[in-house]
């Protein structure tokens, strides 16, 4: 990263539910119009993140309920949460890591963009993302998403979610900074008697290494229709890769047993037997090198987890100049 | 805000080795509305794709046993399925892109983070093989060229049966990547499966020999990954039991089954082969269109992404913190 890396921290204790955001993020991007239905469970039309929605403002109405757990606020009346949601740019971007074409790539202010020219709507970076963010555009196929204005950041703009939000609910700048601002609001907020208030995704230890853009909330995550504890996939690939190499193997032995076990073919003829004589050369080198192949392939695969965050820094540098000469 | 109300209890008493905590008996859900999104993948591209592909990975190998130890009949038509099942294979997932005109954009970075852009190399590696293999066997013209390509095909082929275990798994799809470490064997006897299968099903009986055995140690290893899987999954694994994938991995067991032990008892009569061989590629496109609706179920409700993260986070925070 050549510059700070920013962000964004959405504090919903104040938010309104105005959805200037949304207004502001649809113009500034000129994302196409991506439905208009009443969805009747609430004031929320928008529904969820998508292709072409960038952030979402989730209206929860908790009214008084029975049994005590998370009805509205403390004296029982009901309570209406408002949150606007957005692309994290985690630490650790799973969308990112599992893209095959280098379209996802990191750029110099540590948020995570999609090259909209190299996309080829493989989906992949789809189910990936642990929040369900980025989306493929039916019309169009390619995977779109959040990029927290990189065109605004380039010329030292905010992005337009932010310049737009009335309240200060959504603030943007150096994520140090608002992780800073964020400790202290949730501690004031606690000395009012908020007991319920909470920061997510703050924390650089949680399972994506911290978010880009974190939150916060009144309630439970899951209430905002967030994960209660998202991590990112490719954590677990080493092991996934180690399991992978065996179970070709066991293919290949699995095999070799059942042919071994059967004895030779009826006619193992004279016609087969050139082909044969070089298969067998050829078979046992190289059976060879590939299990010495494999152990490289788990061993190496061992070390992408250890190795992703500082090969990432290298990365997100040539990724993002690759990614500024293309504009 | 919608009270989600998580489902009954699963069958059958509590084993040791299964969850340690019950999960929370409900929570609090967005309107019921999934917490992550299911890939828009169509299920006869990909689910076929992870099928075509192992059939063909698997293929080859078998191919090239039989090729060594003089079942040329049996070779041949392997190395023919392995190269038509890996066409098909390329043309499914072509046409599975957003963008099928920017599909070299695959082969455009190398990188191991991704079992996608893996996969692309592996099978641009591998198809070629393959074709030459085939070709060579068909037209009888370069038999060393033909015994080099069966044999690259050979290594590469169970890399590509396998690899797709990893490129599901490694997704934020509950009943996917809770099985992270058993997809992959899963996947690669099932592929197993499938190419005893197919040589049963074209094979001469007198050639069959070591299909009729790997069928068998296909099935025995697919029952005991399918089972682990399930285990592993905890309340995910409902995902793998009701409704439609339910009612696929079920099938899949019975095909499974039935077409190892009828190649096993019967398996040297011509109609008994060619009837277990089709079990047996039935029962492996069943586990991979079953598995992959699992998936989409499972990335559907918000209460397969909620529960499992909430028991681990709670866990977390029993052991304290740091723990």
């Amino acid at each position: 990263m050549s510059e700070e890396r920013v962000g964004f921290f959405t504090d919903t204790s104040v938010c309104i539910g105005c959805k200037a955001c949304e207004v502001a993020c649809k113009e500034w991007n000129a994302l196409p119009e991506d439905g208009l239905s009443l969805t009747g469970m609430s004031y929320d039309n928008t529904q969820a993140l998508g292709a072409s929605t960038w952030r979402h403002v989730a209206f929860i109405e908790q009214l008084p309920s029975g049994d005590g757990q998370s009805a509205a606020d403390g004296d029982g009346r009901m309570r209406w949460l408002m949150s606007s949601d957005v692309c994290k740019h985690c630490t650790h971007a799973a969308c990112l890591d599992v893209c095959p074409t280098g379209s996802l790539f990191r750029t110099e202010f540590g948020t995570v963009v999609v090259q909209e020219d190299i996309c080829n709507g493989c989906g992949y970076c789809v189910p990936a993302c642990p929040y369900g963010v980025i989306e493929q555009r039916p019309a169009d196929g390619r995977a779109f998403k959040c990029t927290m204005c990189y065109d605004r950041l380039g010329t030292g703009l905010e992005p337009a979610c932010a310049k737009a939000c009335p309240t200060d609910s959504i603030q943007f700048g150096p994520l140090d900074e608002l992780r800073e601002r964020a400790a202290l609001r949730v501690d004031q907020l606690h000395e009012a008697g908020v007991a319920d208030a909470r920061l997510y995704g703050h924390d650089l230890a949680d399972g994506v290494g911290g978010d880009g853009a974190f939150f916060l909330l009144l309630d439970e995550p899951e209430v905002y229709g967030l994960p209660p504890d998202p991590v990112v996939t490719t954590r677990d690939l080493p092991t996934m890769w180690r399991h992978a190499g065996a179970a070709a193997l066991s293919v290949l032995g699995g095999l070799a047993l059942s042919f071994a076990m059967a004895g030779r073919g009826a006619k193992a003829g004279r016609s087969v037997r050139a082909g044969r004589g070089a298969l067998v050369g050829w078979g046992v080198t190289v059976g060879r090198g590939a299990m010495a192949g494999w152990g490289v392939t788990a061993g190496r695969g061992a070390m992408v987890g250890r190795g992703a965050t500082v090969g990432r820094g290298a990365m997100v540098g040539r990724a993002a100049m690759a990614g500024r000469r293309r504009r | 805000m919608t009270r989600t109300e998580s489902g009954p209890a699963p069958k059958g008493g509590r084993r040791r080795g299964d969850q340690p905590m019950v999960p929370r008996a409900d929570f609090d859900s967005y309107y019921g509305r999934p917490v992550i999104k299911a890939p828009s993948w169509g299920a006869v591209d990909i689910a076929g794709y992870f099928f075509l592909g192992g059939l063909a990975g698997a293929g080859s190998t078998l191919a090239a046993g039989a090729h060594l130890t003089g079942r040329p009949r049996t070779a041949t038509a392997m190395k023919v399925s392995s190269l038509a099942a890996v066409s098909l294979s390329a043309a499914a997932l072509i046409h599975d892109l957003g963008r099928p005109s920017r599909f070299a954009n695959m082969l455009r970075v190398l990188k191991p983070t991704s079992p996608m852009s893996v996969g692309s190399w592996l099978l641009s590696g591998y198809g070629p093989a393959a074709g030459v293999a085939a070709a060579s066997a068909v037209t009888g013209r370069l038999p060393r060229t033909g015994a080099l390509a069966t044999g690259a095909a050979a290594l590469l082929g169970p890399a590509v049966a396998s690899y797709t275990g990893v490129l599901a798994a490694d997704t934020a799809v509950p009943a996917w990547h809770g099985a992270h470490r058993e997809l992959p064997h899963l996947f690669a006897a099932s592929a197993t499966a499938a190419a005893a299968g197919m040589a049963l099903a074209v094979g001469p009986t007198r050639e069959n020999g070591p299909a009729r055995y790997a069928a068998g140690l296909a099935a025995l290893a697919d029952l005991a990954s399918a089972t682990a899987a399930e285990r592993s999954l905890g309340m995910v694994a409902e995902t793998w039991r009701q409704g439609r994938a339910g009612f696929l991995l079920r099938t899949a067991r019975v095909l499974t089954v039935s077409g190892a032990v009828g190649a096993a008892v019967l398996g040297g009569r011509r109609p008994a082969a060619i009837a277990s061989g089709l079990a047996l590629l039935a029962g492996s496109a069943c586990t991979r269109f079953g598995v992959f609706a699992a998936g989409i179920a499972s990335a559907k409700d918000p209460r397969y992404t909620v529960l499992p993260q909430r028991e681990r986070a709670e866990a977390r925070a029993d052991t304290g913190p740091g723990g």
